[in-house]
């Protein structure tokens, strides 16, 4: 046993064995869980050798294509997490009626709601969105990787800390009981003093970082390394939506770490920006979070909009209708999202000339968003629609999504805002838009995109059973919860007392069960495809007859991308390619310049995540340490500079002959 | 009801699929029937272009699925300018209407608003003044403070049929928010800060009410009966109340202003003489500064250097809602936490001063 | 968009750049480090933002005209603009490739970013001593806050700065250091824009 010491109290900080939950019967099996889980995986890969591969090939790797995957196996296991405490929540909303407690008390069911937001939105959505746009920028630009390959690594691996430090809140110590944006002064030190809210401040600050080194990078890879004849009108929709997100993020995100920098200095220095006396004002974070969390919800979704712009048009075997009306929609979503952040707390007592102001932009946006859903259907119009998955999750969207959108101009009526801001009402607006457009939207991208990254499709029957799953058990757990709002029930609440409200939350308990469902056939079609895969082969590296270039290279592509940069002339470049009788060349291969993989991204990452740690628990010495380690890493990386090699012509030639083969032999 | 026809239509088919009560679509009170008027004329106009934007996503999938060879295929039609004229134009025109009815709509229904002819159904009272209720949030439950009768109750509200009522809403140490669905949509309350909302009930009944916004551990349970009432009744209710024991001063105010959960309803004669300005104010406590008076100090023209304030004065000692939850193991469920129930500890600690009249939460639950 | 007209045109000799040459990274580096000063602008935007709103919230202490002494104030001021300057030369002398020339001003930089640090830090000093705290009132923290991030990137700065002389003594004005030397120009420019920023709005028109 720690005694409470002060020598105890130096080296451990506020960290004691009692943080520890071990007399907590729910985490002490999912603590067991993890253990062995982790502990088989960490056996099997000892056992089959393959730490070497693991370090070489993925961890310390540079490869765009790598780091993509690797934010979304983060974000689909993360997704597991945040889909747990979704359990959590509507199993106990379930039961917890007429006097009965349920099986989470207020301590613990706080910190669930406020973990699950916050997983979903910065460890499921984010990795997810931003490995998608890692894996295919660079294809679809026809370039060989990102700007700054190297950033690029370190930027996910300060996701991957930010999300460890999260998880680490499970078994040590608490998680923050204040609900996803953390509003002070209920987060602030004098009504959260425990850990929780520095576990929520650390993990956003160390993954912030990461988000906003990778949007800077993404930005720069677009404007700059775009094949020749690639004009900015020519850019393929996904990108063009790529780049007004990463535009966002980076406008977006320093405010979230000013914000959250802020917060800190009034929990650990004493300082008074948010509390309610001393010249503190809890209204500015309202509106500093918001101006930041605003511009994130379509951070989030504009991605999405691109992936179904593409597979609607390959799908339909047509031209996407109206580009030049989606761009300019693109552009203008993207700047005024940025004019609407005040609907959030239209109940906040501001005037009525200053809520209708926000209303009608709020209002606004969704004319260019109404105009991409009409392209989209203009895109089908007198097309030859093939279901595959991707188009099948792209039609679940469409129709998912315009409800959360009606929901949503609803609740930019100030008037009608009053009546169910914070409501059920509310927690399905955004479900509806969130689920229906971001989550739908990156298993139509994951379906679609999977053989260029693997070299086989996934599996149809288990992709279909977990697209009817996902689907109907949406509708099932949140169109009761639209129901509840109107009822007057408000969110985050633990326990009620109207018994005539438990059938609707049954309801969406159902909806959840199909939704687990989902996720597990999700996951059983990646193992089935895998298994089959020799059987689902894509040897052509076009399994879709796409359009754009990220087909016009072999699946999986090498690492190099494309031996020669391709040459565009049109938007749908590879469709033109294909039309003219393209020819790849057959010899005069060049040595190609690449970057060299790196550890440094992974031990920086790894020091920010341990400071951010010490931090959490008052370690004080341990965060000076890791601090100054990490200057002192950075300055001693900086004085690395070969950076850089050539892959040799052979190697070239002979990758690309192994291709050419493959294609000809299957196709 | 004036939307009366429009209101059936659209309705309609939530009439047929609900089994509770959707307050929020059939309120009692008048500003919150014409929020929901706002709610209802909203997803008219939007239904309208929602309906047909469904309608063709099914119709298009249908009709062009690659098997139908019928259909035609124009693999590289992508532009049509008239086209692209309407799909701008259908959603731009929706929402100059909407855009029109928000902003007349919003400023009528502003919660500052004081009620008037305009925003009122006949049947209420305009002339006569307000109902005036000082509302704190404490944690967690509500204190409603009556001016004009000196009383004051602890998780009851009840107001006359048809009388405009004015809230004064603050709150004692977090963000909340004060919402009677029946009788108006919500309004924050807020620490230090003062906000407003107007509305008027139309219909006797016992009504729900609660905090809308998360602040802690007893947000689930901070809940209350809304009484409309006729006046009668509510003279009544109001000389029930005055016969109570208790009465609001600072002492008791401290007490009660400490954290508890589920509490139940409580009512107090009397009201100490500018107390819900100190609690505006965070001065309650002796000694301390209030907001008001520091402001006029910040805003004055001389410097403050002469005067020196002692910083004790200006510090606002709450009761940091985790006296509660921080104590307990960290991430404890309800059979393992062994978490003492709350108002028990308090009446251990409180016992001697005689704060008894908070009955143990857990145990005197009504529900 | 045009009718997909361009799959009309004769189809070109190749689809593919036969003759490749590399590429010059340098120039998204310093695209890339421009686009990430714009988000740091954004934090002291923030920061700023933070200051006009709790500015005048005194809590009943310390208003501006109490604690900020212009005259000190003047010669900090004129480090930083110093330092600009001295960097402006560093930066001919590297387009003249005169590598001792660089690390020279680089030096002289160095040491007015310093002394700028040791006056901001100082000038701290007193105010605490005179119980103007951060956590005296809303206006204090704001002000510490914004001043004092400019400070830490100015310490920042210097470490950097210190670090590329080494390399540049190491490996003289090779492209990637003469893209360093770039980038740390922009970042110490951008320093001394916000500081003309903090010097008007926190400092100037609070005592007027
Ligand atoms: C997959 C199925 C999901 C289910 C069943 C689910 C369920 C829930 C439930 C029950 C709540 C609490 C509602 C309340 O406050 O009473 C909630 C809150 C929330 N969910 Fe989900 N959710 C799901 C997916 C997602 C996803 C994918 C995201 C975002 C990417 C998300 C983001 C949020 C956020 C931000 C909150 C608010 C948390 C807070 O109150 O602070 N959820 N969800
Ligand atoms: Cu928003
Ligand atoms: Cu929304």
């Amino acid at each position: 046993m720690l005694a409470n010491t002060d020598l105890s109290r130096f080296i451990f900080g506020r960290l004691t064995l009692d943080s520890i939950p071990y007399h907590e019967p729910i985490l002490i099996v999912t603590f067991l869980g993890v253990v062995v889980l982790g502990g088989a995986l960490l056996a099997a890969v000892t056992y089959y050798r393959w730490w070497g591969y693991l370090w070489h090939e993925w961890i310390t790797s540079v490869d765009h294509k790598r780091i993509g995957v690797m934010y979304i196996i983060l974000a689909i296991v993360m997704l597991l997490r945040g889909f747990a405490d979704a359990i959590l929540m509507r199993t106990q909303q379930a039961i917890a009626f007429g006097g009965n407690e349920g099986f989470l008390p207020a301590h613990h069911y706080d910190q669930v709601f406020t973990a699950h937001g916050v997983i979903m939105i910065f460890f499921v959505a984010m990795p997810m969105i931003t490995g998608i746009m890692n894996y295919i920028i660079p294809l679809q630009i026809g370039a060989r990787d990102v700007a700054f390959p190297f950033l690029n690594n370190f930027s996910f691996w300060m996701t991957a800390g930010g999300a460890m430090l999260i998880m680490i809140s499970l078994f040590v110590g608490e998680f923050a009981r204040t609900g996803w944006l953390a509003f002070p002064p209920l987060s602030g030190a004098e009504f959260s003093p425990g850990v929780g809210v520095d576990y929520y401040i650390w993990g956003l600050q160390v993954a912030g970082v990461g988000t906003l080194l990778s949007g800077v990078n993404l930005l720069v890879t677009v404007i700059k390394m775009r094949a020749p004849g690639m004009t900015m009108m020519r850019l393929p929709v996904f990108v063009w939506s790529s780049l007004c997100t990463n535009v966002l993020i980076v406008a977006a995100f320093p405010v979230l770490t000013a914000v959250l920098t802020l917060l800190s200095l009034d929990r650990y220095a004493g300082t008074h920006f948010f509390t309610n006396d001393m010249g503190g004002n809890s209204m500015m974070y309202f509106n500093l979070i918001w101006i930041w969390g605003h511009p994130e919800v379509y951070i989030l979704i504009l991605p999405l909009f691109g992936v179904f712009s593409e597979i609607t048009s390959t799908f339909s075997g047509k031209r996407l209708f109206a580009y030049t009306s989606m761009v300019y929609a693109l552009v203008v979503i993207t700047i005024l999202s940025y004019l609407v952040w005040l609907h959030h707390f239209f109940t906040m007592g501001n005037g009525a000339t200053v809520n209708s102001f926000f209303g009608i932009t709020t209002m606004i946006i969704s004319i260019p968003t109404g105009v991409k859903v009409f392209n989209w259907l203009f895109t089908m119009y007198e097309g030859r629609i093939r279901f595959e998955l991707p188009m099948m999750w792209t039609i679940a969207f469409i129709v998912t999504f315009v409800i959360g959108g009606m929901s949503g101009v609803l609740l930019a009526v100030p008037p009608v805002d009053f009546t169910v801001h914070n409501s059920l009402f509310l927690v399905a607006h955004f479900h509806n838009v969130i689920i229906g457009g971001v989550l739908f939207g990156s298993f139509a991208a994951i379906n679609y995109w999977f053989p260029k990254a693997f070299g086989f499709k996934l599996d149809v029957f288990w992709g279909k059973v977990s697209f009817w799953c996902w689907v109907v058990g949406f509708y099932f757990a949140f169109m009761p919860l639209y129901v509840l709002g109107l009822m007057g029930v408000t969110r985050r609440l633990r326990e009620f007392d109207d018994p005539s409200l438990q059938i609707w939350f049954v309801i969406a308990a159902f909806g959840a069960a199909l939704i687990a469902a989902g996720i597990a056939a999700l996951l059983l079609q990646f193992y089935v495809s895998v298994r089959d895969r020799k059987k689902l082969i894509d040897a052509t590296g076009d399994p879709w007859d796409g359009r754009t270039l990220e087909w016009a290279t072999s699946s999986p592509p090498p690492q190099y991308n494309f031996a020669f940069t391709p040459i565009v002339r049109d938007l749908d470049a590879f469709t033109d390619m294909k039309r003219n009788d393209f020819r790849r060349p057959g010899d005069g291969f060049r040595p190609i310049h690449m970057p060299k993989n790196t550890e440094a991204g992974v031990i920086l990452a790894g020091l920010s995540t341990v400071c951010g740690f010490a931090l959490i628990w008052y370690i004080w010495w341990l965060a000076a340490l890791s601090f100054f380690g990490l200057i002192g890493y950075a300055i001693w990386h900086s004085f690395n500079y070969d950076r850089d090699y050539h892959i040799p012509a052979d190697e070239v030639a002979e990758t690309e002959q192994a291709y050419a083969s493959l294609a000809a032999g299957r196709s | 009801m004036r939307h009366f026809t429009l209101f059936t239509v659209l309705s309609l088919p939530l009439l047929l699929s609900a089994c509770g009560d959707l307050v929020v679509l059939f309120p009692d009170g008048d500003i919150a029937a014409r929020q929901r008027d706002m709610m209802l004329i909203a997803t008219g106009l939007m239904l309208l272009i929602i309906v047909p934007v469904i309608a063709m996503t099914f119709w298009f999938a249908w009709r062009y699925r690659a098997a139908n060879k019928a259909a035609r295929y124009e693999a590289d039609w992508d532009h049509s300018t008239k086209l692209e004229l309407a799909i701008w134009a259908a959603p731009l025109l929706i929402i100059i209407i909407l855009g029109a009815v928000t902003w007349v709509g919003t400023h009528l229904l502003d919660p500052y608003r004081p009620l008037d002819e305009i925003t009122t159904s006949e049947t209420v009272d305009t002339e006569g003044e307000p109902l005036v209720v000082e509302v704190v949030a404490l944690n967690w439950k509500w204190l409603f403070v009556y001016p004009e009768y000196g009383i004051a109750t602890v998780n009851e509200l009840a107001a006359p049929v048809d009388r405009p009522i004015r809230f004064e809403l603050t709150a004692e140490s977090v963000m909340n928010a004060f919402y009677v669905p029946t009788l108006a949509g919500m309004i924050y309350a807020m620490p230090g800060m003062e906000t407003k909302l107007h509305a008027v009930v139309n219909k006797e009944g016992t009504y729900d009410g609660f905090a809308s916004h998360y602040n802690g551990a007893g947000f689930s349970d901070m809940r209350f009966k809304f009484y409309g009432q006729t006046p009668e009744q509510f003279d009544a209710w109001v000389e029930e109340v005055r016969q109570a024991d208790d009465e609001l001063n600072q002492q008791s105010y401290l007490r009660l202003a400490y954290p508890s959960e589920a509490d139940p309803v409580r009512y107090f004669s009397s009201v100490q003489h500018g107390l819900y300005q100190r609690i505006l104010g965070m001065c309650v406590q002796d000694g301390k500064m209030c907001v008001q008076e520091i402001m006029n100090i910040d805003n004055s023209e001389s410097s403050g250097e002469e005067e020196h304030v002692d910083v004790d004065r200006l510090r606002y000692e709450t009761f940091p809602i985790d006296e509660f939850g921080g104590h307990s193991p960290q991430g404890a469920t309800a059979p393992a936490s062994g978490r003492i129930p709350h108002t028990d500890r308090m009446l251990e600690g409180d016992r001697e001063d005689g704060a008894g009249s908070i009955a143990p939460s857990q145990l005197n639950r009504s529900h | 968009m045009a009718h997909a007209a361009n799959s009309q045109n004769a189809p070109p000799e190749s689809f593919f750049e036969l003759n490749e040459h590399g590429h010059e990274t340098g120039s998204s580096t310093m695209l890339g480090f421009w686009i990430y000063l714009m988000s740091d602008c954004l934090i002291f935007a923030v920061l700023f933002a933070t200051y006009g709103v709790l500015g005048a919230n005194y809590a009943a202490g310390p208003r501006p005209e109490d604690i900020f002494e212009l005259p000190l104030l003047a010669v900090n001021t004129a480090m930083l603009l110093f330092s600009s300057i001295t960097y402006g030369f560093a930066m001919i002398a590297m387009q003249a490739r005169q590598t001792k020339m660089v690390l020279l001003w680089l030096a002289v930089t160095g040491v007015f970013g310093a002394l700028f640090l040791g006056i901001e830090l100082y000038e701290f000093g007193v105010f605490i001593g005179e119980g103007a705290s951060p956590q005296r009132s809303g206006f204090l923290s704001a002000f510490f806050t914004l001043v004092g991030t400019h400070g830490l990137h100015v310490t920042f700065g210097i470490v950097w700065l210190v670090t590329l002389m080494v390399q540049i003594q190491k490996y003289g004005l090779i492209s990637a250091n003469r893209r360093r030397i770039m980038c740390l120009s922009m970042f110490w420019h951008f320093l001394d824009v916000v500081w003309i920023g903090v010097f008007t709005f926190v400092y100037l028109i609070r005592m007027i």
